[in-house]
C-alpha cells in the first residue's frame, strides 16, 4: 500500500455482522481510499453485499467501527449518512415519474420545486437519458432504468456512492458498455464508488483497488494487476482468472520446490514435441489430452509425462479451428519462465 | 417394428381432441355457467329490482304501480328517510376509519417483520373469528357490553367508570349502556370488519419490495417520510380494497343495528322493513340504490386521487 497518507473515505476497523450464528462478515479491517473506484468481488455468500450493506446503513455492525469520512457511522441510520446507494433491483419508486424518482432526495430535503427540478435535468443528462424524465420506471428498459438509479443516487453528490451489482441484470453488450460509461462517469464526478460484483472480469476492468472476498474475510486487497498476477492464495488465483495449481510431487518436478504454486495458463507456450526453449525457460512435455478452441483463444489442457496435467491457453494467431482440433492427442512440450510460477501463501486452502 | 392397429378412437377421445383444436368453444362452455349465474340470476335479479324504484306505491290500495316516474324518489329524498342515509353513511365512514387506523400498523407487523410462526399466528389471530358465526359473536359482544357486562366491570375495576358515563352522556353517540348506544354499535362494526381491511393491506404491503424503503432512507428520509412517500402511496390499493369491504359492509348491514345501539334504523333495515313490513318495494329498492350510487361515486373518487396508480 501506498506509503503517503490518502485520505480515507471508509475504514473498516475489525468489522463484524452475524446472522444468527453465521458470521456474514468476520472481522474486516479495510480502508477505501478517497476518489477510488474500488470493487469487492466474491461469489455469493462471501460477505461483500454486507459489506456495502453496513456502509450504507442497513446494517449495523456487531462488532468492530466503521468510519466514513472519518466519523463513526456503525451506529448511524442511512438517512444520517453522506453515502447514496445504486440497487440491484434499481429500486425505483414506481408510483413516480423518472423525474420525480432522480428528484426524490433533493425533495426530501426541502429544495424547492424548480431547483429540484433542475438538479434532476442536470442528473439526467450526466447519465444520457435528458429525453425521459415524464415517464414512470415501468415503461423503461432494464438498461434505462439502471442509468435512473445512477442518476437518482447521482443527484445528492454523496461523498460515496455504493453501487450494489448494478449490471448485474444486463445483457453481456449492454454490461460491457454501461461499465466503460460507470468508469468515465467516477473519473468526472469524482466521488468515490464503491462497487460490489462476482465478475471478476468487470473487477479488473473497473477498478482502481479491489478486494477479493470469501467467507466474510477478505483475502486480498491490492490494485487489479497486483491481484490478478501475484495472488496470495489459492482461492484468489482460481477465482480471478483462471490459473494451474501445482503442489506437491509436480512442484518438485516441474519447478524444484516444495508448497503450493500457480501458473496463468496464457503464460505457458505450447510448442512442437522437442522444440528448443530459451536458456533457463521451465520445460515439460507431455501429450494434449483436451482441446476447446474459443475463438480468439483455444484451451489445451496436456497430460504430463510422469504424471500431472497443465492447461496452457494459446492465442490463435495463425491457428485457425481445423488446426486446433488436430492437435487432440499429439506430443507437445510445454515451457515457460521460471518467474511465472507463483509461490502462494502457505496454508491457505483453496 | 409396425405401429399396433389403433383403434377407432372412443368418444371421450374425439371430444378432448375437439375441444383442444377448438380453444374458443372449450371458454365458452367453460365460462358459461359461471356466466349465467353471474349475468341472469344475479344482476338480472339486482337490475329487476332496481327497476322497481321506479315505479310507485298506491298509499290507497297497497299496490304497485308499474309506470316509470321518480315518486318514489321523492320519497327518498324526504328529511325521516335522509336522516336514516346519514346516520348509516357517518356511521360506514367512522367503521372505515378506525379500521384503517387499527388494521395498517397490524398489517405493517405482518408484512415486513412477522416470519414463519409469528406469520402463521398471525393469519390465525386475524381469521379465527371469521370462524365462528356472525350472529354468536354480535351476541356475545351484546352480551360484552350489556349495562352488567364485562366491559363495564372491567372499565369500573381500572377506575374509569365516570369517564364511560360521561362519554354515554354526550349526545348522539351515547345511550343508556354501551350495548344501547352508537358507540358500542361502531365498537361491534369495527371488530367484525377488521380482517377484511387487515388482509387487503397486508397483501399490498407484500408487494412492496424491502428495497424501496430502503432506497428511501438512503436517499434520506426518515421514517415518517418514507412513510408518507413510499409505503402509503404503494399500498393505497390494499386500504381501497380494504374501505370498499369496511364501508360496504357497514352500509348494507340490517342485523348490527338491530342488535346493539338504538332503534333508529339503519339503510340495510330500512330496506328489510320496506319490503317487508311495508311491502313498499319500490321504495325497498330505492334504498337499495343508495349504497351502489355511494360506492361508485368513492371509487371514482379514489381513482382520481390516484389510489390504484400503483396497480
Amino acid at each position: 500500500m501506498s506509503p503517503e497518507a490518502r485520505p480515507v473515505a471508509v475504514r473498516f476497523d475489525g468489522v463484524s455482522r452475524r446472522f444468527g450464528d453465521v458470521p456474514a462478515v468476520n472481522a474486516v479491517t479495510l480502508d477505501i481510499f478517497d476518489g477510488e473506484l474500488f470493487t469487492l468481488l466474491g461469489p455469493s455468500g462471501s460477505g461483500k453485499t454486507t459489506c456495502l450493506r453496513l456502509i450504507a446503513g442497513f446494517e449495523r455492525p456487531d462488532g468492530g467501527r466503521l468510519f466514513i469520512h472519518g466519523v463513526d457511522s456503525g451506529g448511524r441510520p442511512p438517512y444520517e449518512r453522506d453515502v447514496n446507494t445504486v440497487f440491484q433491483d434499481y429500486a425505483l419508486f414506481p408510483h413516480m415519474t423518472v423525474e420525480e424518482n432522480v428528484a426524490y432526495g433533493p425533495m426530501i430535503r426541502g429544495v424547492p420545486r424548480a431547483e429540484r427540478r433542475k438538479l434532476a435535468a442536470e442528473a439526467l443528462e450526466l447519465v444520457q437519458l435528458p429525453e425521459l424524465a415524464a415517464r414512470r420506471p415501468a415503461q423503461l428498459s432494464g438498461g434505462q432504468r439502471q442509468r435512473v438509479a445512477l442518476a437518482r443516487a447521482l443527484v445528492n453528490r454523496p461523498r460515496v456512492l455504493l453501487l450494489d451489482e448494478p449490471l448485474g441484470a444486463l445483457d453481456l453488450k449492454l454490461r460491457q458498455q454501461m461499465q466503460v460509461e460507470l468508469k468515465a462517469l467516477q473519473r468526472k464526478v469524482g466521488i468515490t464508488f464503491v462497487y460490489v460484483t462476482h465478475d471478476q472480469e468487470e473487477a479488473l476492468h473497473l477498478s482502481d483497488r479491489m478486494a477479493v472476498m470469501r467467507g466474510g474475510v477478505i483475502e486480498q486487497v491490492g490494485a487489479p494487476g497486483e491481484v490478478y498476477e501475484e495472488p496470495r492464495t489459492a482461492f484468489v488465483a482460481g477465482f480471478v482468472g483462471a490459473s494451474n495449481l501445482i503442489s506437491g510431487e509436480l512442484a518438485q518436478r516441474l519447478l524444484g520446490t516444495a508448497g503450493e504454486l500457480i501458473i496463468r495458463p496464457e503464460k505457458i507456450s505450447v510448442l512442437p514435441a522437442g522444440a528448443a526453449v530459451a536458456d533457463g525457460a521451465c520445460v515439460a512435455d507431455g501429450r494434449v489430452a483436451e482441446v476447446a478452441y474459443l475463438g480468439a483463444l483455444s484451451r489445451v489442457k496436456v497430460d504430463l509425462e510422469g504424471g500431472g496435467a497443465l492447461t496452457a491457453v494459446v492465442q490463435n494467431v495463425e491457428a485457425g479451428h481445423r488446426d486446433v482440433a488436430k492437435m487432440q492427442g499429439q506430443p507437445v512440450r510445454l515451457s515457460w519462465r521460471r518467474e511465472h510460477a507463483r509461490a502462494l501463501e502457505p496454508g491457505a486452502p483453496s | 417394428m409396425s405401429a399396433p392397429p389403433s383403434p377407432r378412437p372412443g368418444w371421450t377421445r374425439r371430444l378432448s381432441t375437439f375441444l383442444i383444436a377448438h380453444p374458443r368453444v372449450t371458454l365458452a362452455l367453460l365460462l358459461a355457467p359461471p356466466m349465467a349465474w353471474l349475468g341472469a340470476v344475479y344482476l338480472g335479479s339486482l337490475g329487476a329490482l332496481l327497476a322497481q324504484s321506479f315505479f310507485t306505491l298506491d298509499d290507497y290500495t297497497g299496490q304497485v304501480v308499474r309506470e316509470v316516474s321518480l315518486a318514489t324518489y321523492g320519497k327518498l329524498f324526504t328529511a325521516a328517510h335522509m336522516d336514516i342515509v346519514l346516520r348509516t353513511v357517518a356511521m360506514a365512514a367512522a367503521v372505515t376509519l378506525a379500521s384503517v387506523t387499527l388494521g395498517f400498523p397490524v398489517a405493517y407487523l405482518a408484512a415486513r417483520h412477522a416470519r414463519g410462526r409469528m406469520k402463521a399466528l398471525f393469519y390465525l389471530g386475524v381469521l379465527l373469528p371469521l370462524w365462528s358465526s356472525y350472529l354468536v359473536r354480535l351476541y356475545a359482544w351484546r352480551l360484552i357490553l350489556a349495562r352488567e357486562g364485562v366491559a363495564t366491570w372491567f372499565i369500573e375495576r381500572v377506575g374509569l367508570l365516570g369517564a364511560l358515563e360521561s362519554v354515554l352522556e354526550l349526545p348522539v353517540v351515547g345511550g343508556p349502556s354501551l350495548s344501547a348506544s352508537y358507540l358500542g354499535m361502531f365498537l361491534v362494526f369495527v371488530y367484525m370488519w377488521l380482517p377484511y381491511m387487515v388482509l387487503p393491506i397486508q397483501a399490498a404491503l407484500e408487494r412492496v419490495p424491502p428495497s424501496l424503503t430502503e432506497a428511501s432512507s438512503d436517499l434520506g428520509a426518515r421514517p415518517r417520510s418514507t412513510f408518507r412517500h413510499v409505503l402509503l402511496p404503494l399500498s393505497l390499493p390494499g386500504v381501497v380494497a380494504g374501505s370498499i369491504f369496511t364501508f360496504s359492509l357497514t352500509l348494507g348491514d340490517y342485523i348490527i343495528p338491530g342488535v346493539i345501539g338504538q332503534s333508529s334504523l339503519f339503510i340495510g333495515q330500512a330496506v328489510l322493513v320496506q319490503q317487508g313490513t311495508a311491502g313498499n318495494i319500490p321504495l325497498a329498492a330505492a334504498f337499495s340504490m343508495v349504497p351502489i350510487v355511494i360506492m361508485a361515486a368513492y371509487l371514482s373518487a379514489a381513482r382520481r386521487m390516484g389510489a390504484f396508480d400503483a396497480l
